[in-house]
C-alpha cells in the first residue's frame, strides 16, 4: 500500500500528515475521541543523524504531553545512511537516542506502534520499527538485516546456496515472513480490511512485557532465545 | 585515568575471560550458562562453521571494588564478537535480572554487530537488549559500557552502547554503526577508505568520541585503567527520564550545529579549540587528557 492509501484507511475522518525530506509528520483521528500522532520515514529514505534527530525531537515533544494519544510510526526506509559524516557526528549515538525517545513515549503513556509498510534494514530498523512498543506490518513490507547478494559476498557462499539454505530456516534471510517467524512482528495486517479497525483492536489489547522471544518460539523461527534469557535471568536471581 | 599496576595487561590484546578476570575483584566471579552447559549457536552448522561453547559471550556476577555487579564480556575473536540468538539472549537475561535485583551492569563490548549467519535472530536480540537496558535504567540501574576491544563496537553493538548510562573508552576503542568496510563496500573507497587506519581513528576512534562527548571517560589500553574507569563510571548518574532525553536532544542538536559541516575529525577538534589538532592522534593519554578535559564537549548527564 502507498502512504496516502494507508493514511486514508487508518483515518477515514481525515488526517493532517505531511511529508518533507523523506520524513512524515502530523496527526489523524481514529474516531472523534482518539487522536493519533503520526511520524514516519517514507520513500526508502536512509536516516542519518539529521533525520534521526528530527524524529527524536518530535517524539520527545509527544512524550512530554500528558494526554495518552497513541503514536504511530510509519516505516519505509533503507538502512541507516552510510557515510563518513554521519559516523563522524555519532550516528550510533543518535540512533540510540531515537530508540530511547520511542521507549520514553511508551513509558509516558503513549502507545507506540510501528507500521512497517515498505523496507527497513540494519541499524535503521533497530532504531525505528523495532524500537516501538508494538510492531505490525503490511504484506509487501520488506525488512532485512542484509540483502542476500551482500551476504553472499561476506559468507563467500553462492547466491544459489544461500537461497537453498534460506528455504530451510527463517533465521538469516530477508523478508517479512522470516522476520515474522522470529517474533519481530506482532501482526501482519489485512489491507483489504479498514486499517482503523485493526489499529483499534491492537490498542484495545494490553501490552506489558517484551514478548517477542515467546512469539519466536511459538512460530518456530527463534526457538532458543526465550529459554536462554529465562535461564540466565533465573540463575542470576538465584545467585542473588 | 591511569592507575599504577604491577603487570600491565593490554585490554585490546586480552581475551574476554582475561579482561573479566583482571577487571573484577579476584575470585568472586560466577558465570551463568558457562561453556560447560554447551549452550552454543544452533545455526552455525548450517554454514559449516565451528561453534563456541559459550557462543562468544560470558555473563555472570562478581564484584568491582567491593561492589556487587553483573557483567557481560564479548569475545571479539569468535566471529568478530557478532551477536546471534544465544549470545544476545544471554545478555538480555542478564539485563532483566539486573532490573529486578537493581544491580549495576558492566558490558565489555567487542563486537562487529549482528551475526550474519543468524541475522534475523541477532537483529531482534539487539532490539531486546536495548529494551532490557532501558527498562533496567528506568529502575535506577547503571549500565556501563567498556570500549577498547579488538573488534571495536560496531553495528547494533554501537546502538546498545548508545543506550548505556556511561561509556569508558581507550584510544583503541572504535564506536560507530556502519563500520569502515561496510561504508566502503556500499559507498565506495572515495567515501571511506577502510585501509586508512588514521582516518578510522579520526572518525570513530576513542579520542574523537571522547572529544565530542560520545563517551564519558578516556583511559589507557590497560585492564587496570579500565577498572578505575568502570569504578568512576558507576559513580555517574543513573537517571533516565524525560529531562535527560530532552537534554540529550539539545546536546546532539548543538553538536550538529557546531560541527555538522566539518569534513574531518581534525576539523572538529580545531573548532573545539584544541591546539595543534593534527597532533592529537600522537598524544599519550596524559597529554591528551590535559588538553581534552578543558576543550571537549561534555555529555554531562545527558545520556
Amino acid at each position: 500500500m502507498r502512504p496516502a492509501d494507508i493514511l486514508s484507511s487508518l483515518f477515514p475522518a481525515g488526517h493532517q500528515v505531511t511529508e518533507a525530506g523523506g520524513l512524515l509528520s502530523g496527526s489523524g483521528r481514529l474516531d472523534p475521541q482518539t487522536p493519533v500522532d503520526v511520524v514516519g520515514i517514507s520513500g526508502k529514505t536512509y536516516p542519518g543523524v539529521d533525520e534521526a534527530l528530527a524524529l527524536a525531537g518530535r517524539i520527545l515533544a509527544i512524550a512530554e504531553r500528558p494526554d495518552p494519544s497513541p503514536l504511530l510510526f510509519l516505516v519505509d526506509s533503507g538502512s541507516q545512511r552510510m557515510s563518513r559524516r554521519d559516523e563522524l557526528m555519532g550516528l550510533s549515538e543518535t540512533l540510540a537516542h531515537l530508540a530511547k525517545a520511542l521507549w520514553r513515549a511508551e513509558q509516558a503513556g503513549h502507545r507506540t506502534i510501528g507500521l512497517l509498510y515498505g523496507g527497513s534494514a540494519a541499524g535503521a530498523f533497530i532504531a525505528t520499527a523495532l524500537a516501538c512498543g508494538s510492531l505490525v506490518a503490511l504484506p509487501g513490507a520488506w525488512p532485512e538485516v542484509m540483502d542476500l547478494p551482500s551476504m553472499a559476498r561476506v559468507t563467500k557462499l553462492s547466491l544459489e546456496v544461500l537461497k537453498e539454505k534460506a528455504a530451510g530456516t527463517p533465521v538469516f534471510a530477508p523478508g517479512l515472513d522470516n522476520l515474522f517467524a522470529t517474533g519481530a512482528i506482532a501482526e501482519i495486517w489485512d489491507p483489504a480490511r479498514p486499517l482503523c479497525d485493526q489499529l483499534q483492536a491492537l490498542l484495545a489489547a494490553p501490552r506489558d512485557h517484551d514478548g517477542r522471544a515467546g512469539w519466536g518460539l511459538e512460530r518456530g523461527g527463534r526457538v532458543k532465545a526465550a529459554a536462554i534469557a529465562r535461564d540466565v535471568h533465573r540463575l542470576a536471581l538465584a545467585h542473588g | 585515568m591511569t592507575s599504577p599496576s604491577p603487570t600491565r595487561h593490554s585490554w585490546y590484546e586480552e581475551l574476554a575471560r582475561g579482561r573479566l578476570a583482571h577487571l573484577l575483584d579476584p575470585g568472586g566471579f560466577t558465570e551463568f550458562l558457562g561453556p560447560e552447559r554447551r549452550e552454543f549457536s544452533p545455526h552455525l552448522g548450517l554454514f559449516n562453521l565451528p561453534h563456541q561453547l559459550d557462543d562468544g559471550i560470558i555473563v555472570g556476577s562478581g564484584r568491582l571494588d567491593g561492589r556487587p555487579v553483573l557483567a557481560a564480556a564479548q569475545e571479539g575473536r569468535f566471529m568478530g564478537g557478532a551477536i546471534g540468538e544465544v549470545h544476545g539472549a544471554k545478555l538480555t537475561g542478564l539485563l532483566r535480572a539486573a532490573r529486578q535485583l537493581k544491580r549495576d551492569v558492566l558490558i565489555l563490548f567487542d563486537t562487529g554487530g549482528v551475526r550474519l549467519q543468524e541475522a534475523n535472530a541477532g537483529e531482534l536480540a539487539i532490539s531486546e537488549i536495548i529494551r532490557a537496558t532501558l527498562e533496567a535504567r528506568a529502575e535506577g540501574v547503571r549500565v556501563v559500557g567498556l570500549l577498547g576491544g579488538r573488534a571495536g563496537c560496531y553495528g547494533g553493538g554501537g546502538l546498545i552502547a548508545g543506550c548505556c548510562s556511561a561509556l569508558v573508552i581507550s584510544e583503541q576503542g572504535r564506536l560507530s554503526v556502519s563500520g569502515p568496510e561496510v561504508i566502503e563496500t556500499n559507498k565506495g573507497v572515495e567515501e571511506f577508505d577502510s585501509r586508512d587506519r588514521a582516518l578510522v581513528w579520526r572518525t570513530m576512534g576513542g579520542k574523537h568520541r571522547y572529544l565530542i562527548g560520545g563517551v564519558d571517560l578516556f583511559v589507557d589500553d590497560d585492564v587496570a585503567a579500565f577498572r578505575a574507569g568502570a569504578v568512576a563510571a558507576l559513580e555517574r548518574p543513573a537517571v533516565l527520564d524525560q529531562a535527560v532525553l530532552v537534554a540529550e536532544q539539545a546536546r546532539l542538536e548543538r553538536r550538529l550545529a557546531r560541527f555538522g559541516d566539518a569534513a574531518d575529525g581534525a576539523e572538529v577538534w580545531a573548532r573545539l579549540g584544541v591546539p595543534h589538532p593534527a597532533a592529537v592522534p600522537d598524544l599519550d593519554t596524559a597529554a591528551f587528557l590535559t588538553i581534552a578535559t578543558s576543550k571537549r564537549e561534555g555529555a554531562d548527564a545527558a545520556r
